[in-house]
């Protein structure tokens, strides 16, 4: 069962790159949803099948795979955006800080004092590759769309380091996460409809009038 | 009796979204308002034991921030009927929820004490705030708004990564991993010391964007400065001081573990930060509503540091935090007046305030006396106890800085608020119509006195809390 748990966290690796050369924003929101849906399965593989697991698979499966691109790909749909067309950092760089970054992780992973049931386990460089890639698509795209998927990206990073402690956490607090996760996605998908048509772009760069 | 707190404000929420009249629903606001500040007072006199397995526990630190965000929200709910009157053409059904549903979101956070549900609350209040700030439906505040949402968005995103270390941290221990307060503070000690220091790290960057420590606080003077007054009043008001607690639950586990001096190194190098980054922008600002944001990033930034520097200085500053919140509202609604009148928030378009608003412009010049730290308010006397600290306890370079700091963000505040209290309102001056009414000027009225009182003196329950809730901060109550 193991094995394919590792080939899930690949497939996640792989998926963060797709996301950061792409320039066409429904890829993108299509590869985060499957992203989240195999991170989904994943406590259901890890542990032998329990309740508690079954709820946090099943929601994260609906709430990440389903509800979340639905909410976004009506908000690109009203805007009529369907590409990153000039991010503030090109695709090939930011595909070669990503591995560069993807790298890092692995080499930092490896000097945490992790517990000794964690060691040489992909979750933690998973963790970190997929936070950091977040933190670029964050930090590197204009569009508002294409932040929030990079928030989303930082949330699934969080949420693979979340893994090793699956018993810890309980399932009403884990419930709660992904609701309040929802939420904003919803109220993020509404905002960026409002700056559609109040500046006629998602530019978040045209959203300078408060500057000091 | 404690879920009251929580589900009164709920159901006045479903209230408001099913009553259709515009000008009947704020009323809900202060009926709900006063039964949750009943109950919150029958609660701080018989305090009921741990619910749900230890999850919820009114404790002393929690009793501190419910009182002054109950106090707090009751006279913006007053106002918020009088300012709604002002704004008939808007529907208010989004705002009256918001602001309810933001109660019962911080009433939980003053509860909690697992570590999840803390963070799943405080997450709640940043998200039912994002409509409010967005009130006033034009470009500046959409602005505003995305700033706000994805800062605080990633910001308690990465709070939440602090707690999975936290809680990997009795996992690396060989302990039942757990993020109930209590356990983990009992056993403290034994956590993994590189696994606490990274989720404290974690944790203070993601409360601190919440509360605008700098740099993180980027968001802060956009959105206080769009926000409705009352919107503004609850944020610095309500929800710093629930960050504020949110900060104070990792830093109980530190105290504990001992690991506090690698804690208040960082606390007190983002206190410093954050006064320096408001007394640099203070001094430019022209918008007298995002003067106070910059007002609120430095008073957060004195009362990190106050927290970091411990020991004698954590009374001054959970006395501070309660008083800083309510002269906050004081501020954020009387220049939500000012605003209203003038149809404009830049000093160079606002004269003569006392002339045409008397109360307001009194009340504003009181309350920038009150928060700039002078007597006879109570944020002088939470100031001076911090300050007392810092210099008895050897730190007197610390302690001139920040009196160099309070000095310049005085000077800065009063030379843009100054000129427009006084003189008279000129032809080129707007004027809306709006003049002074019982329910706009009472609330802050009232905060003002509570204000004034407290710096003579501190009855003895307030007193009580405050010694209970210190007790909790230092090591030696902190581990049983």
């Amino acid at each position: 069962m193991n094995s394919f748990v590792d080939q899930l966290l690949v497939l996640v690796f792989l998926m963060n790159f797709i996301v950061l050369g792409t320039s066409r924003i429904n890829i993108a929101i299509k590869v985060v949803a499957m992203q989240g849906m195999a991170l989904g399965l994943v406590p259901a593989l890890l542990h032998q099948f329990t309740l508690h697991l079954g709820l946090i698979s099943a929601g994260m499966i609906a709430v990440k795979g389903f509800i979340i691109p639905w909410l976004l790909g009506r908000a690109i749909q009203s805007v009529g955006i369907k590409r990153e067309d000039q991010p503030f950092l090109g695709y090939v760089p930011i595909m070669l800080i990503g591995a560069v970054a993807t790298a890092f992780a692995f080499s930092f992973a490896e000097q945490l004092p992790l517990a000794p049931q964690h060691k040489g386990l992909l979750f933690v460089p998973a963790a970190i590759a997929t936070l950091m890639t977040g933190c670029l698509m964050l930090v590197s795209r204009k569009k508002a769309i294409s932040q929030v998927t990079g928030y989303l990206i930082m949330e699934n990073g969080i949420f693979i380091f979340g893994l090793l402690l699956t018993e810890a956490m309980p399932v009403m607090v884990e419930a709660g996460a992904l609701l309040d996760l929802l939420v904003g996605i919803f109220v993020m998908g509404i905002i960026i409809n409002q700056i559609s048509k109040e500046f006629s772009s998602i530019d978040t760069s045209r959203l300078t009038t408060l500057k000091e | 009796m404690i879920s009251l707190l929580i589900f009164i404000p709920v159901l006045g929420a479903v209230a408001a979204w099913l009553l259709r009249d515009n000008g009947q629903r704020p009323l809900i606001l202060p009926v709900i308002a006063t039964l949750h500040l009943i109950i919150t007072l029958m609660l701080l006199v018989t305090t009921p034991p741990a619910a749900l397995n230890g999850w919820i526990l009114l404790d002393p630190l929690g009793k501190l921030v419910l009182l002054g965000v109950s106090i707090l929200f009751l006279c913006l709910a007053v106002y918020s009927i009088g300012y709604l009157a002002y704004r008939k053409e808007r529907s208010n059904r989004v705002l009256c929820m918001g602001l309810l549903l933001c109660l019962g979101a911080m009433s939980l956070v003053c509860v909690a004490q697992h570590l999840g549900l803390l963070w799943v609350a405080i997450e709640t209040t940043t998200l039912t705030m994002a409509p409010l700030v967005y009130f006033n439906r034009n470009a500046r505040s959409i602005e505003a708004t995305w700033k706000y949402m994805m800062i605080c968005s990633v910001g308690i995103a990465l709070a939440l990564l602090g707690l999975y270390f936290l809680a990997y941290a009795t996992v690396v221990a060989r302990l039942e991993p757990t993020l109930l307060l209590q356990p983990l503070v009992a056993s403290a000690k034994a956590l993994s010391p590189a696994w606490l220091n990274g989720a404290f790290i974690f944790l203070l960057v993601g409360f601190g964007t919440k509360i605008g420590l700098a740099p993180l606080h980027t968001w802060k003077p956009d959105a206080y400065g769009e926000a409705p007054g009352l919107v503004g009043a609850l944020l610095a008001g309500g929800l710093v001081n629930c960050g504020f607690l949110g900060s104070c639950r990792i830093y109980q586990i530190c105290s504990a573990a001992g690991s506090a001096g690698f804690c208040n190194a960082a606390l007190m190098a983002l206190g410093i930060i954050s006064m320096i980054f408001a007394a640099v922008f203070v001094l430019k600002q022209a918008d007298f509503k995002r003067l106070l944001a910059y007002s609120s990033v430095e008073h957060v930034g004195f009362m990190v540091i106050g927290l970091g520097f411990g020991k004698g200085a954590i009374y001054g500053t959970l006395f501070h935090l309660f008083n800083n919140g309510l002269t906050k509202g004081v501020l954020f609604l009387t220049a939500a007046n000012i605003h209203r009148s003038y149809n404009s928030k830049r000093a160079e378009n606002v004269r003569g305030v006392i002339d045409r608003l008397p109360w307001s412009g009194w009340l504003f010049m009181a309350s920038l006396f009150a928060i700039t730290g002078s007597p006879p308010f109570a944020p002088f006397l939470s100031e001076f106890m911090i300050l007392e600290n810092i210099f008895t306890g050897g730190s007197i370079s610390l302690g001139f800085v920040i009196i160099t700091l309070f000095a310049v963000i005085f000077i800065g505040m009063a030379s843009t608020i100054l000129p427009i209290l006084t003189g008279r309102a000129g032809a080129d001056n707007q004027d809306s119509g709006y003049r002074d009414g019982l329910l706009t000027v009472g609330p802050p009225v009232a905060m003002l006195i509570l204000m004034t009182i407290l710096g003579f003196w501190i009855p003895e329950p307030l007193r009580q809390i405050l010694a209970d809730a210190t007790r909790l901060l230092t090591a030696a109550g902190g581990a049983p």
